[in-house]
């Protein structure tokens, strides 16, 4: 039989205020355990919530940026439910009337088409803190600083059909909240996390399959591999002549498996109600409009532009806009040397394949728009060639100084002196008196390829410095006899 | 120093600027007449004695130096529900017996800024859920006027402090009545300010829809007073109101003639005590002595006050007393075997029976599949109730009625039958479910016992409220009584 997937997903994005949600505690990640946990974080008792205002224009950004319904007097709702790293007893969060409303987003299929996949909601909730089971011998610590960090989920339509469309969605909203600036989007320190639910159905069926959901998922790589092995282990199951139980499941990444948390009848009942310590938000059509007036450009917009705007190719307009960071370096770059064709080949060129190597964050670079745009700027301008160039990179990367400074200490510029250039010529050409002779024997469809070799000698002899237009030129010239 | 405890906020406050007495003289007399006559009351859970007679030094020189407000050196004591920085906040509960809290609530901030000086904390039902102050982890708390008798609750420690004159003034929270009732029980009076008047933060949350702090006193002019210290916006609170304070001691001058009191049709029949009925007569009728005009008003829907809240109140409380769960602070059983024994045992330990029937009754009205009968409904009831005011105030200024169906009852006598227990707040109930503004003063006692007169605003009119019942206090002496034991 042919079976069809289906896939919706829960994204939580930690939105990147400075404090928490209801509280003034900074939301720094990596600090000791409990040191950004105030008396409101702790769930004192007599403590009381207010929202930040940070958070609240960041999910509405989000709305706007996937035209979505923005709702007017959205509640804060109280999940309750027991557990060690939950300080209040229960979470709050939005139920019946989240902030952002029915909204859609557009990813590219393999095939290049578009595929339009619908966003049901995104609410404003907090998040928990983190119950530590190891070094504590037998019982359990609790760190409460991400307890009441802001989290934006994200809730989809049952609309992928595949785990790819998963991800090229999931990588889709990542790019579009890393692009408006409401979270950092960092999938290893949690700020991006996935829940997919996912069934199968015979091909055609309308009636959805029973569905059982993924928890947790923090990579893109992840999320790809839980769907399929989900979806095989559901098949594998209908197929034997069994029922999917509806369930939530726990992907484990070391064994590649997935298995059971906990079954719906073993589901809490979270018992909502309107949180009576927090107002109902009520916003006007003058704040959506100041929000969506203050959108940064979104990732479609800006990949178009790049095209328009810097003549570059639909590959590189879409190679470089894959994430805000790289697309504004690029900016940067073409900017300040002049010249966005070769930013754009050096942006993605050497500098991506360094990063990804070192596995370096581009924001963690050790050389910056500006220093890069230097070095582009000397390419550009013939001081160096692109083969130095490389080298210059290395030792700027290495934190040997500025592109300037280093083709200064390295004697790396480029010899361009026509007298110094045909001196080399000279010394080559004389000291390879056989392959003279063998190029001036040779056909002239031949000569082009056998014209290496004197180049290739003249770069050793100038340490690569000499400009390879002229020395070519020259060559062509002087062994034409 | 000849009797200063019978003294008022406004008298003493003029003693201590007539230099009659320090407010260290003032803070040892009335700490010397809780180690007295307390034994007998148990009003009291933590006496902060040398924090007190610190206080009480500084208020001096304050005075002294020209900078005092006229709430400075005056003694008094806060319900154990406020959260009050180094000091036992016990919330009358076994589950935090061993809290003390790390910060102060807003409440107490003020009152300490505009100078007052705290001699301990009251005794109440626990986490404020009772009528009688029997539900107290620290045992029950006994009426002035005869310690075989209830004292009301939940801000039973507090009404009864200050009925037998041990503090000058204390303040209480009312969720359901928890400050008139027990004030109309020991022939105090105490003000329930408009919801959002008084900030909550710091304020161990019972149902945070309906809880609302406010002064427990001798007259209405120490309540306006004191509330005029204690009220305000706060930031920490999102359901603080974002308004001015009026000015309640000056408008304490207003003649009455006029106005227009509208007496609830509804609260003066059936169940109501006929002793009662003559006090709350006498007490309109010194109203209408003073030019007041009656007319009667209906609130249709107010016989469905006690169940509604009955459902919001215990609905709110099964949320906001999650987070006393062992982990954190607070009780902890012994050695616990996993999460859920911890969970279990702690929670059933700590808590007192009562608390633990709201809980029950709390979460099953939240449960999937009867929220929509029961917490949709009662917030429907709420918004009817709240109606039927609007539609009365649209025909008097003030409305009036009995405080409380009965008078202090005795020790135990409701203590088995909850539903009985529940009827005490009858007439109260419905002044929180809507959010307004209600005091209650003495009216002539009955059968020897205190009674309550209640007076209800609309919504942040403390100002008229007050007046009112100062005007009615100057022209009558029934909040002068005191105990004669005390």
């Amino acid at each position: 039989m042919q079976w069809e997937t289906v896939i919706g997903l829960e994204i939580h994005t930690q939105l990147a205020t400075k404090s928490k949600i209801f509280s003034g505690s900074s939301t720094a990640f990596g600090a000791e355990p409990n040191t950004q946990a105030a008396l409101i974080d702790l769930g004192m008792p007599g403590v009381l919530p207010v929202l930040n205002k940070q958070a609240l224009s960041f999910a509405v950004r989000f709305g706007c940026a996937i035209d979505a319904h923005i709702t007017k007097r959205s509640v804060f709702d109280r999940k309750n439910y027991f557990y060690p790293d939950l300080p209040k007893g229960y979470q709050i969060s939005q139920m019946d009337f989240p902030i952002v409303g029915e909204g859609e987003v557009d990813i590219t299929l393999d095939d290049g088409t578009l595929k339009r996949v619908g966003v049901t909601r995104a609410h404003l909730e907090e998040d928990a803190g983190k119950s530590l089971h190891e070094e504590f011998q037998g019982s359990t610590g609790i760190d409460l600083n991400r307890a009441g960090t802001p989290l934006l989920e994200i809730v989809s339509e049952p609309d992928m059909r595949s785990a790819k469309e998963a991800v090229a969605y999931a990588r889709k909203i990542h790019q579009i909240v890393t692009y408006i600036g409401i979270s950092d989007g960092n999938m290893q320190e949690g700020s991006f996390r996935c829940d997919a639910n996912v069934s199968v159905r015979p091909m055609g069926q309308e009636e959805l399959g029973t569905r059982a959901e993924l928890k947790n998922i923090n990579s893109f790589r992840f999320l790809e591999k839980a769907i399929n092995l989900e979806v095989e282990r559901q098949i594998d199951i209908i197929e034997d002549g069994g029922r999917v139980v509806q369930e939530t499941r726990l992907y484990d990444a070391n064994k590649n498996e997935t298995r059971s948390m906990r079954s719906k009848e073993e589901a809490n009942d979270y018992r909502y109600f309107p949180d009576p310590d927090l107002l109902p938000v009520v916003i006007d059509q003058a704040y959506i409009n100041a929000v969506a007036a203050d959108m940064p450009e979104l990732p479609d917009a800006r990949r178009a532009r790049f095209e328009s705007e810097y003549g570059l190719s639909a590959k590189d307009a879409d190679g470089l806009t894959g994430t805000r960071a790289q697309a504004d370096f690029f900016e940067s770059v073409a900017k300040q040397s002049g010249d966005a064709k070769l930013s754009a080949n050096w942006v993605m060129g050497e500098l991506a394949a360094v990063l990804n190597k070192e596995a370096v964050e581009l924001a963690d670079s050790p050389v910056d728009a500006e220093a890069f745009a230097g070095l582009v700027t000397r390419i550009k301008d013939n001081t160096i060639s692109g083969k130095i160039a490389k080298q210059v990179f290395e030792a700027m990367w290495a934190g040997e100084g500025s592109a300037d400074e280093v083709i200064e200490a390295k004697g790396l510029k480029q010899i361009s002196d026509s007298g110094a250039i045909e001196a080399l010529v000279d010394e080559v050409i004389t000291a390879n008196a056989q392959q003279v002779e063998n190029y001036r024997n040779a056909e002239p469809e031949k000569q082009p390829k056998m014209i290496g070799f004197f180049v290739g000698q003249i770069m050793k002899k100038s340490q690569g410095k000499a400009n390879p237009g002229q020395v070519n030129e020259l060559l062509r010239k002087k062994l034409a006899g | 120093m000849s009797e200063p405890h019978n003294k008022t906020i406004a008298q003493l406050s003029a003693g201590l600027a007539a230099g009659d007495f320090s407010s260290v003289e003032l803070t040892t007399h009335f700490l010397d007449r809780i180690k007295q006559f307390d034994g007998q009351l148990n009003s009291f859970i933590t006496l902060t004695e040398e924090q007190a007679l610190v206080q009480a030094r500084s208020a001096d020189e304050r005075i002294a130096a020209g900078s005092a407000t006229a709430l400075t050196g005056i003694p008094m004591a806060h319900k154990d529900i406020f959260c009050t920085l180094g000091v036992k906040t016990s919330c009358g509960s076994k589950m935090l017996d061993n809290f003390v809290s790390p910060y102060d609530s807003t409440v107490v901030t003020k009152l300490q800024d505009a100078g007052m000086v705290m001699l301990g904390k009251t005794n109440m039902d626990e986490f404020a859920m009772g009528s009688s102050n029997e539900t107290s982890y620290f045992g029950p708390v006994r009426n002035p006027w005869d310690t075989e008798r209830v004292p009301g609750g939940s801000s039973g420690g507090s009404a009864s402090a200050v009925a037998a004159r041990l503090c000058a003034a204390a303040t209480g929270t009312d969720t359901g009545g928890s400050i008139r009732q027990p004030a109309a029980l020991t022939g105090i009076t105490g003000l329930k300010p408009t919801y959002g008047r008084c900030s909550r933060w710091g304020m161990i949350a019972f149902a945070s829809s309906l809880d609302q702090a406010g002064p427990m006193t001798q007259t209405a002019e120490d309540a306006a007073m004191m509330l005029a210290a204690m009220a305000g916006f706060d930031t920490k609170d999102s359901t603080s109101a974002d308004r001015p304070v009026d000015d309640y001691v000056s408008a304490l001058g207003g003649d009455i003639k006029g106005l227009k009191i509208g007496v609830v049709k509804e609260f003066m029949g059936e169940g109501l005590d006929a002793g009662i009925a003559a006090s709350t007569q006498a007490a309109i009728d010194a109203l209408t002595g003073l030019g007041a005009e009656v007319v009667e008003v209906s609130l249709p829907n107010a016989h469905l006050s006690v169940p509604a809240y009955y459902v919001v109140a215990p609905a709110e409380c099964s949320s906001n007393l999650s987070r006393f769960d062992g982990v954190r602070y607070g009780h902890r059983c012994e050695e616990p075997k996993d999460l859920e024994d911890l969970y279990k045992r702690s929670r059933s330990e700590g808590f007192g029976d009562e608390v633990k029937r709201r809980i029950m009754i709390g979460a099953y009205a939240l449960s999937a599949g009867y929220y929509d009968a029961y917490y949709l409904k009662a917030q429907r009831v709420r918004q009817l109730i709240a109606e039927d005011f609007r539609q009365a105030f649209k025909q008097c200024d003030l409305i009036v009625s009995p405080t409380s169906p009965e008078g202090a009852f005795k020790l135990g006598e409701k203590s088995d039958d909850p539903v009985a227990m529940y009827m005490a707040d009858i007439y109260t109930i419905a002044v929180n479910l809507a959010g307004l503004p209600g005091i209650s003063v003495p009216a002539p006692m009955s059968a020897g016992m205190p009674v309550g007169f209640q007076l209800i605003g609309n919504l942040f009119e403390e100002s008229r409220l007050l007046n009112v019942a100062h005007q009615l206090q100057l022209a009558t002496d029934w909040h002068q009584q005191t105990p004669a034991n005390f």
